[in-house]
């Protein structure tokens, strides 16, 4: 290498080089406005969207996990509800029967008594019916017989009668107590 | 030999160890090209092509990506994707927060810009990261102060954000010295570093992977010189791969470091 290939020909290299400069930033310019304009707005749209479709994916599966619970609760509080319900009825159900079978009872037991009370009334009835029918007869009887024990004919009536009555009257003291007695055997 | 001579002119006259020919290192001439075509005073040349060039894959490559965005991503809409929600959930949320939407197609433009000028670098023909001119990194600060700096005058007024970045409770005779050095930084070397941060590496890294390819070929010959060139050979795959990385990170802390100070400029104050 001669001498004369000294530095003159090398500038500063830290000093920039004026259209070179010029150029960089008409350069890099040129790609901002390129990719700001052109290329990125695009792609910054698609990402957001993109975020949006997971998002929107995620808050969905949420969302319909949600309503799972929701029906799964819902479903257990109906059971819940259903069996409350069935294990009422069962208990109205046996309560009911109870009372039907206490009425069932309650109104046979009136049954009975009616009847039973019939029944004392239709004795009484017959049983007086029978006397009084027990009471002419006998007295027709009595009277008859006296007469043939008398030999003759009582013709005064009122006398008659009057004998007839006490008669009686001591017969009824007699049966009605005898009565009475076959009336307390038949309750 | 001429001034304007390069590396790449001596190596294509056939310059060999042995050859009566010195080691053609690469210098900062290779850095400097002769122009493609002039208009007047302007002068097209390589670097600004492929600025160009990456710039127009970047817009290409993500239009098509995202051309009919479908809700189930297929082929490239993968990738653009990928890259798409890194800004977002890497960068520009955890950075700026809530209103870290709003730039992500800022830090996007930024990041995919510069690493595109970076892979340049390992791209045949190209062979060169136009970052590694000053002036690509350059443009790129300036972009990010023109937005940083206006967010944060319009969030809190001129004054308003030249005090929040001072931190608060600390003793006034502290704070003699800590204003300047606060307003120096976010002023001029947050801007400075930021910009010579990523042109030193990717200059840097085409002079070592330029060495290294100079001298597989310089070292090439009917001698012991041939076993270097093999090793120097490998050593350009592993720098080649090792400059992969390089690139894809110097763009990721350039981005990082913007969606910080933007940040900054919104919840300013340590």
């Amino acid at each position: 290498m001669g001498p004369q290939v000294t530095i003159l020909a090398a500038p500063n290299p830290v000093i920039p080089d004026g259209p070179e400069l010029i150029l960089g930033i008409l350069a890099f310019a040129i790609v901002f406005f390129f990719l700001y304009l052109k290329a990125l707005p695009g792609i910054r749209k698609l990402l957001e969207e993109r975020t949006e479709a997971i998002e929107g994916g995620l808050l969905k599966a949420e969302a319909a996990q949600a309503e799972a619970e929701r029906i799964k609760a819902d479903f257990t509080a109906r059971l819940a509800e259903s069996r409350h319900e069935a294990a009422e009825v069962r208990t109205k159900a046996q309560a009911e029967g109870a009372a039907l079978v206490d009425k069932a009872r309650e109104e046979a037991n009136r049954q009975r008594e009616s009847i039973v009370a019939a029944g004392h009334a239709q004795l009484a009835a017959d049983r007086n019916s029978a006397v009084s029918v027990l009471k002419a007869d006998l007295g027709k009887l009595a009277v008859e017989l006296a007469d043939k024990v008398v030999g003759e004919r009582a013709t005064d009536a009122a006398l008659q009668e009057r004998i007839i009555d006490r008669f009686l009257d001591e017969l009824d003291a007699r049966l009605g107590v005898q009565g009475a007695a076959a009336a307390e055997q038949v309750s | 030999m001429s001034t304007t001579a390069t590396a790449s002119t001596l190596l294509a006259s056939g310059c060999h160890l042995g050859s009566g020919c010195g080691f053609p290192a690469p210098s900062l001439d290779d850095f400097y090209f002769s122009p493609i075509f002039s208009i007047g005073g302007f002068h097209f040349t390589k670097p600004m092509l492929i600025a160009l060039l990456s710039a127009a894959i970047v817009c290409v490559f993500f239009y098509y990506a995202f051309r009919r965005p479908k809700l189930v991503p297929r082929g490239a809409q993968n990738i653009g994707e990928l890259g798409y929600l890194f800004i977002r959930d890497q960068l520009a949320r955890p950075m700026i927060g809530k209103a870290g939407d709003r730039y992500v197609p800022f830090l996007f433009s930024l990041f995919f810009f510069i690493w595109a000028m970076n892979l340049m670098e390992i791209i045949p023909i190209a062979q060169f990261p136009a970052t590694s001119k000053i002036a690509f990194p350059a443009s790129c600060v300036i972009m990010t102060y023109l937005t940083y700096w206006y967010q944060a005058i319009k969030q809190q007024g001129f004054f308003g954000f030249l005090r929040k970045v001072i931190p608060t409770g600390v003793p006034v005779w502290v704070m003699v010295i800590l204003i300047p050095v606060e307003w120096l930084r976010v002023l001029v070397i947050q801007p400075f570093t930021l910009m010579v941060r990523l042109f030193a590496n990717m200059f840097a890294g085409h002079m070592l992977l330029a060495t290294f390819m100079i001298a597989t070929w310089y070292l090439t010959s009917a001698s012991i010189g041939a076993l270097f060139a093999a090793g120097s050979a490998v050593m350009v795959v592993v720098l080649t791969a090792f400059e992969m990385l390089i690139q894809a990170l110097q763009a990721y802390i350039f981005t990082i470091l913007t969606a910080q100070y933007i940040g900054e400029s919104y919840n300013a104050g340590h």
